[in-house]
């Protein structure tokens, strides 16, 4: 995983030459370790550390109406008028979490540029969005789970693929 | 989460800390609370009021608003109801329009209850007779949490009105559930009946009372619900039981002092103890919307409530 951010950081920086006008936004929950992580490595490469933020994007769902409501969280995001906004999840999926964050993101300025940076990324997409980083490309099942874990929140840093027991969790639902 | 809020009872401890911590992420950074979502597009809500209302109407408009669902507003005068219709035929009348949720607020403890009996929209009681308003007792929690972090020992006073205080029935219950301690301070005609029952302590002299007090929560004196035959006169309440700056000396330095509204400024509460520091009377109206919205993302973001009545 390391590596996968270090490889992302020098993608980041490299494509928009350095790190001036940058924010890093993760989605919670995971993707704002991820993003907290970034800003960390490119600080080591350029020198300075690109803003971060935290974002919510669960009054943003398309699925509101079909499953109970999930918990929320705090928002918290700088200033992103006229900035470069990356935003960092840990999965990319459908692309409906991508899809509900940018819709959350334009409600709160108007970035220069918005660019989508993955941990990983399992394909079955549903929605024509694409990251422009990539930790890992994971080909998946539909009926498998990714797990991403992160040591501040799980312990410890890893991919977990396990398989879903569909008939359990449409019970849950 | 519940379909319909009619008493604080509906929610347990862990249904309120979900509604409180669903609330703080309104107002976890300024602006948010300001902008508006798209979660609720498509439902409709109603403001059912029969009784005169500034602050719960416009709060549950503006939760409502700030979440995209329609409103639709509701009084009495100018309505069918003052051609003679009743509850259950304009309630019917409404829901036929399709509504998602129907908040109402009725000068008669129990009819939220009614209504809940005969719609399947989700009922939000927003104050009944002088039974419940819980939806205040939310954000008066909400607010008591912001400034201790938590509620166990907790020691609150709630002075003046209680028996005619729908607002009193909603804070001591839910108060109880989350641990504080609720002391009740008044003339022992203000005290409700069976009061014992309530597992409060009671007492008539709130001097004793505010040195030790946490929140010290005054009630609307409810001249309109009879509470002027109780008392000799509102001037002798004032002097025995009302808050005045010099009183307000004796609390501690930490304590809070809220008051629903609206006040009347004089007789439960002076202006100059209102406006002190530690008066959190505008911050609760402020929460108020956070909270209501906190209660229609909760009761209105889950699956449709409509789809799941059972065909009786």
């Amino acid at each position: 995983m390391q590596r996968a951010v270090a490889r992302i950081a020098h993608e980041i920086t490299e494509r928009n030459k350095g790190a001036r006008n940058l924010v890093l936004i993760g989605v919670l929950t995971r993707g704002v370790h991820l993003a907290e992580r970034l800003a960390d490595r490119i600080e080591s490469i350029e020198g300075t550390r690109p803003a971060t933020g935290a974002l919510d994007i669960g009054l943003y769902r398309d699925d509101i109406g079909m499953r109970d409501p999930v918990a929320l969280a705090p928002t918290s995001v700088p200033d992103i008028d006229g900035r470069v906004v990356v935003l960092v999840d840990d999965v990319l999926y459908t692309g409906r979490s991508a899809r509900a964050a940018l819709d959350a993101l334009i409600d709160l300025g108007r970035p220069k540029a918005v660019q989508l940076a993955v941990l990983i990324d399992r394909g079955h997409r549903e929605l024509p969005i694409r990251a422009d980083y990539v930790g890992k490309n994971v080909p998946t099942g539909r009926n498998e789970e990714v797990r991403v874990k992160i040591k501040e929140l799980d312990g410890e840093d890893g991919v977990e693929l396990g398989t879903v027991d569909e008939a359990a969790e449409e019970a849950a639902r | 989460m519940i379909r319909h809020l009619l008493s604080i009872k509906d929610l347990d401890p862990e249904g309120i800390e979900r509604v409180l911590a669903t609330a703080a992420t309104f107002q976890a950074d300024g602006p948010r609370i300001m902008r508006k979502y798209p979660t609720l597009r498509g439902k409709t809500v109603v403001n059912l009021f029969y009784e005169a209302s500034t602050r719960t109407r416009t709060s549950f408009e503006l939760a409502a608003k700030r979440l995209s669902a329609d409103v639709v507003n509701f009084s009495v005068s100018g309505s069918a109801v003052e051609k003679g219709e009743s509850l259950k035929d304009t309630a019917q009348t409404i829901e036929a329009m399709g509504v998602d949720a129907i908040v109402i607020r009725h000068s008669s403890s129990g009819a939220p209850n009614r209504l809940a009996g005969w719609v399947s929209a989700n009922v939000i009681n927003a104050g009944d007779g002088m039974h419940e308003h819980p939806t205040q007792a939310l954000l008066d929690l909400y607010t008591i949490r912001q400034h201790f972090g938590s509620f166990s020992g907790l020691r609150v006073a709630i002075v003046g009105d209680i028996a005619h205080s729908r607002v009193a029935r909603s804070n001591v219950w839910g108060l109880q559930m989350m641990g504080a301690d609720v002391t009740l301070v008044g003339p022992p005609t203000l005290l409700p009946p069976r009061v014992e029952g309530w597992g409060v302590e009671t007492t008539a002299d709130i001097e004793a009372v505010l040195p030790k007090a946490d929140v010290v929560y005054l009630l609307r004196m409810q001249l309109e619900r009879g509470t002027g035959g109780t008392v000799p006169t509102l001037r002798e309440y004032s002097r025995l039981w009302g808050l005045d700056a010099a009183r307000a000396t004796l609390l501690k330095d930490e304590a809070l002092i809220m008051h629903p509204g609206p006040m009347n400024r004089g007789v439960e509460i002076t202006a100059d103890a209102a406006e002190l520091p530690r008066s959190v009377i505008t911050d609760q109206v402020a929460n108020g919307v956070a909270v209501r919205m906190a209660l229609l993302y909760l009761m209105l973001g889950g699956r449709d409530a409509r789809e799941e009545v059972p065909v009786e």
